[in-house]
């Protein structure tokens, strides 16, 4: 199948340096694909170069056909940026303006932004001034605008970043529903895990200007390919090791004074691989109540407790350095204190082995 | 004291039995300020949208030149105009000299560089996203550069006004080219000039009165315009 946006060769440069590049970005029909990395990755000015907004070597195809005509490719799609960016108009005039731009007829276009308006719940507000709304609202009605033209590629760069909690979330949820229905192609900008979680299907991750990784949600945040990848989606424990046996069904490692096992096997050539766990995958036990089916479990001392929004942040010395995240509820039942004896264990199938140096 | 008030009494008297002195001379200025804001508007908003947006070589300078414009003296301007317009200047031949349409050359050259270098500061005052944004939608460069001028409209108004009030209360030029011809080339600043030296003073008064109505007038619109739609 023809994708419906595919990228190839493209960087970014600023002052004589690559600030974003990528080898190949493709988009299939009704695919959510997420630009996931830190700050100063690069992800806009990659985003920017694949809606044709900031100059970019390299290729951008649409459906197949390169793209020549930048006008004409723009209005195929849309752009929602991290403000809301309304015109001192109406709503409805906001809803409207990509609808104008593109010459839809007056009727056509008041009837396709209220729908668009609606779908994003604030239909209501149509005839305010859009400068009377509030940041949630004036977001909502910036998605609305990107959906009201009907989109066959859906540009998002960070467009919850400057929302609050409780209206992140809720817009999330109508986005969410909104790409469900529209299936329409969509790259998200995003440094945030749990957004790429919740809306993409596939997640390229961007370090240093770089596309680093791409794949399935679940297979990129279950086996990052480097250390910097495992670390920025949230596996703190990368940890160094040295192979001790490799049987067809396990690998045993060493890691610190400890051996590990591990379903996964080494990758090839590699002798002295970095482990990577997952702090939700380890479990923690009072060492009194300890009781565990899984291979590795470890004797240690809680070095700290943190908690980290709506979990606790468990830093556990059992011969070598284990972060644990454990529920608020789980901390508070147990008791976790600094100091206390404690059973880290972690399944075989959680370890995931990486090569020390990048390819 | 008893001057001022003479002078105001009289004023008043002018202005309800619509003098028509007076009133021609007010007629004159709207015309002629009214003629040469409306080409500097024509003309300037398009330049001063596109030194505020676009970036493009000699875009400096022009933005200097047209800074420089903002202070030009009147009588200067009155003095070149005169020039080019003597019956043995570059263009003696169009006849206009002590004509409104040297009065309207005049004018125009001194609202001119207001109202395009105010447009280029109104443009380059909006968000620079919007722009992305707007061209993000597919509009073209005009598309994008009309609804943008749209956008800073209020403060474009304000650009307008400031070029009109700079030529509605300007004298040395439009005496220097339009020679002060009664019932013609008269208007409110001559006119007072005129009327004060030859101790009119009631004249005077009245004239002034109505070119404060009128620079209030226009303010008060522009003033309206610009509040109406601002929320708390």
């Amino acid at each position: 199948m023809t994708p419906v946006l595919e990228a190839s060769g493209i960087e970014v440069e600023r002052g004589g340096r690559v600030v974003a590049s990528a080898e190949r970005v493709a988009l299939d029909e009704g695919e959510t694909l997420a630009l996931l990395g830190p700050n100063g990755a690069g992800k806009t000015s990659l985003v920017l170069a694949l809606a044709t907004l900031i100059p970019a070597r390299g290729e951008i195809r649409h459906r197949g056909a390169v793209v020549a005509d930048l006008v004409a490719f723009r209005r195929r799609t849309a752009v929602v940026f991290q403000r809301p960016l309304l015109l001192d108009r109406s709503v409805i005039d906001n809803a409207a303006l990509g609808l104008e731009i593109r010459g839809a007829p007056t009727r056509d276009r008041r009837a396709r932004a209220a729908a668009a308006l609606e779908r994003f719940g604030v239909a209501h507000l149509a005839d305010r001034p859009a400068v009377a709304l509030s940041g949630g609202e004036a977001q909502r009605v910036s998605l609305a605008r990107a959906f009201a033209v009907d989109p066959e590629v859906l540009f998002l760069d960070e467009p919850f970043g400057a929302l609050d909690a409780p209206t992140r979330a809720a817009v999330i949820a109508d986005l969410a529903r909104a790409l469900r229905e529209a299936r329409v192609a969509t790259v998200l900008v995003t440094h945030d895990r749990d957004e790429a979680l919740t809306l993409a299907d596939r997640v390229a991750v961007m370090i240093g200007g770089r596309v680093r990784q791409v794949g399935g949600t679940e297979a990129v945040f279950g086996t990052p390919v480097d250390a910097e990848i495992a670390e920025f989606v949230g596996v703190e424990n990368v940890l160094p090791s040295r192979v001790e046996s490799v049987t067809e069904e396990r690998t045993v490692l060493r890691v610190g004074q400890r051996l590990v096992e591990a379903a996964a096997m080494p990758p090839e050539g590699e002798d002295a691989p970095l482990v990577l766990i997952a702090p939700d995958a380890v479990v923690i036990a009072q060492a009194a109540a300890f009781g565990s089916s899984a291979r590795n479990s470890f004797a240690g001392r809680v070095g700290a407790v943190e908690p980290i929004g709506r979990q606790v942040r468990l830093v556990v010395d059992c011969g070598f350095r284990l972060v644990a995240h454990v529920t608020r509820q789980s901390a508070r039942e147990m008791r976790f204190a600094p100091g206390d004896e404690v059973v880290a264990s972690f399944k075989a199938t959680s370890v995931h082995l990486i090569r020390r140096h990048r390819a | 004291m008893e001057l001022l008030l003479q002078g105001l009494a009289g004023a008043l008297a002018k202005i309800a039995t619509l003098d028509p002195d007076v009133l021609e001379a007010a007629s004159a200025s709207l015309v002629v300020s009214g003629t040469a804001t409306l080409l500097s508007v024509v003309a300037g908003i398009p330049l001063g949208a596109a030194l505020g947006l676009g970036r493009f070589r000699g875009r400096g300078l022009v933005l200097s030149l047209t800074n420089t414009g903002m202070g030009l003296p009147p009588v200067v301007v009155g003095l070149f105009v005169v020039i080019f317009l003597w019956r043995s200047g570059a263009f003696g031949q169009l006849d206009w000299y002590c004509t409104r349409q040297a009065m309207i050359i005049a004018q125009f050259i001194l609202a001119f560089p207001t109202v395009v270098g105010l447009t280029a500061v109104a443009m380059q005052g909006l968000d620079p996203m919007l722009r992305v944004q707007v061209t993000a939608l597919g509009a073209t460069p005009l598309q994008t550069t009309w609804i943008l001028v749209r956008e800073a409209k209020l403060l474009i108004l304000t650009a307008v006004m400031a070029g009109f009030g700079a030529v509605i209360s300007e004298i040395g030029a439009s005496l220097m080219v339009g020679c002060n011809i009664k019932g013609d080339t008269r208007i409110l600043t001559t006119a007072i000039v005129l009327e004060v030296g030859k101790g009119e003073f009631a004249t005077a008064f009245a004239l002034a009165f109505i070119l404060l109505a009128l620079i209030f007038a226009v303010n008060g619109v522009t003033t309206w315009a610009q509040q109406r739609r601002r929320p708390l």
